[in-house]
């Protein structure tokens, strides 16, 4: 009983702890994003750029330590850096979107390369699941690419916005399934031999797994593909519901094949961007080092945070970000 | 338990070694570089200020300003700093033709037409996008 009792205090200093945590984090978060790049703005615009132009690393700093806290609240919201890192950094900071897509794709890029080779190993991601869904998505991601590249900064930030609302509306409704029912698995998934079998450590078990509506599932990928180039967003958004509810695959095969996925997804699209020169080393860099710096720390607190707190703060950065793009779109914002 | 457990592919494993290494090659290799060039130890080509002045420009008039060529031009000019750090983002975003060429031998060796034939064209689809062919400097 007395070890009941400690147990008890124990849990409640830790909840305690938690609110602390998540409220600290948020104040920090939304102080960064609403009120630190604003801060040269409150200067005349000519002597603003001027010493902008002097302190070169002012912007890049904050890059890096905004990044930081979207990969902090990427892993515990459970979305990918990079829907997360285009809305906010287009929106928020001055750096026109074509550049802000390239670094993106990169930062997406990056975190996919980073998760790929545990996740393979584990045999989460599924190679033979993967590589059919690889072929169209990344062949798509550089049309998509392309087209946003073509079409004009007004009209793809209005589409990012709308984009960035659907997901949210994603985010909201789409329910997740752990172990989908496939009684029969597709002809097409029949003959590329898809299928496999994991170990779940909470069930003790291995299990077996197959997919179906293999065709259906490849059609999806064309439009993710497009999207994925178009607004360098990374697309773990939209895979892991197509891989998880319409064919089928375990949520974790999903979600790890999905990341993984990204890797390939992605890299089309970056050789697009880059070759066109909408890649900034400057912008790059301090943050895909601030967000996977940030994605280190947000696995090791996800234990003792509430997810739903940070899923709540997400969703609401996300709609203000999606809102804020598509009014900027439209020329309202 | 453990010994039950399922165990990934061959091509699989391979695959994430591959990965794996390329990924912390490529990742160091972007710190090491933004070192040099953000510390100024290598001169970049575009002055870190007029960086700042063009971020907020679209990226056609980016490179009509500062008079740089898009496409694979980097390539001769890594001696400048900010030329530098495009070798390991080209590096990275190379690993997945690395890897894909890493497994075809054994998927040819299980005779796998489907796979081997998918992983060409994925090859081919990346290799034309790393290319430039598709187009170079921006709208």
């Amino acid at each position: 009983m007395r070890i009941n009792n400690k147990q008890g205090i124990s849990l409640k200093s830790n909840s305690k702890l938690n609110t602390q945590i998540s409220f600290l984090l948020i104040i920090l978060f939304v102080f960064f994003i609403f009120l630190v790049p604003s801060i040269p703005a409150s200067d005349s615009q000519d002597t603003t750029s001027s010493s902008i132009q002097t302190m070169w690393w002012y912007y890049p700093l904050i890059l890096f330590v905004l990044s930081f806290f979207l990969g902090v609240f990427a892993v515990l919201a459970g979305v990918g850096g990079g829907v997360l890192y285009v809305p906010i950094v287009s929106g928020f900071l001055p750096f026109h979107l074509d550049f802000v897509r390239g670094a993106g794709l990169i930062v997406a890029l990056a975190g996919a390369l980073a998760a790929g080779p545990g996740l393979l190993r584990a045999g989460m991601a599924n190679l033979r699941l993967a590589i059919p869904m690889a072929l169209i998505a990344s062949t798509c991601a550089i049309f998509g690419a392309m087209i946003g590249l073509a079409l004009p900064t007004n009209i793809v930030q209005t589409l990012l916005g709308a984009t960035i609302l659907g997901i949210v509306v994603l985010m909201l409704r789409a329910k997740r399934s752990i172990f989908p029912n496939v009684p029969k698995p597709d002809a097409l998934s029949q003959s590329l031999k898809i299928m496999g079998v994991y170990y779940e450590p909470t069930l003790d078990k291995n299990i077996n797994w197959q997919i179906h509506r293999t065709p259906m599932g490849l059609a999806l990928f064309v439009i993710i593909g497009v999207m994925a180039g178009m607004f360098g967003l990374g697309a773990g958004w939209a895979n892991v519901p197509v891989l998880n509810l319409v064919m089928g695959a375990p949520i974790k095969i999903s979600v790890a094949t999905s990341k993984f996925l990204l890797s390939i997804t992605d890299t089309s699209a970056a050789w697009i961007y880059l070759n066109n020169g909408a890649v900034l080393p400057l912008m790059v860099v301090p943050s895909v080092v601030g967000i996977m710096l940030g994605s280190f720390i947000g696995v090791r607190i996800l234990g003792f945070t509430k997810p739903t707190i940070i899923r709540i703060l997400v969703i609401a950065v996300l709609t203000i970000a999606g809102g804020k793009a598509f009014l900027k779109g439209l020329g309202i914002g | 338990m453990d010994s039950l457990k399922p165990k990934a592919s061959e091509e699989q494993i391979l695959y994430a070694k591959i990965l794996n290494a390329g990924m912390l090659i490529g990742l160091t290799g972007l710190v090491f570089s933004f070192i040099l060039y953000s510390t100024g130890v290598l001169t970049p080509l575009i002055p870190l200020e007029e960086v700042t002045a063009h971020w907020e420009t679209s990226v056609h008039d980016y490179l009509s300003e500062s008079g740089i060529s898009a496409g694979w031009t980097w390539l001769q000019n890594l001696s400048y700093g900010d030329m530098l750090n495009f070798l390991p983002i080209a590096f990275l975003s190379l690993l997945t033709i690395i890897c894909y060429l890493a497994i075809l031998p054994k998927l040819f060796r299980k005779k796998d037409i489907p796979y081997i034939v998918i992983c060409i064209l994925e090859i081919i689809v990346l290799a034309v996008a790393a290319s430039g062919i598709l187009g170079t400097g921006g709208h």
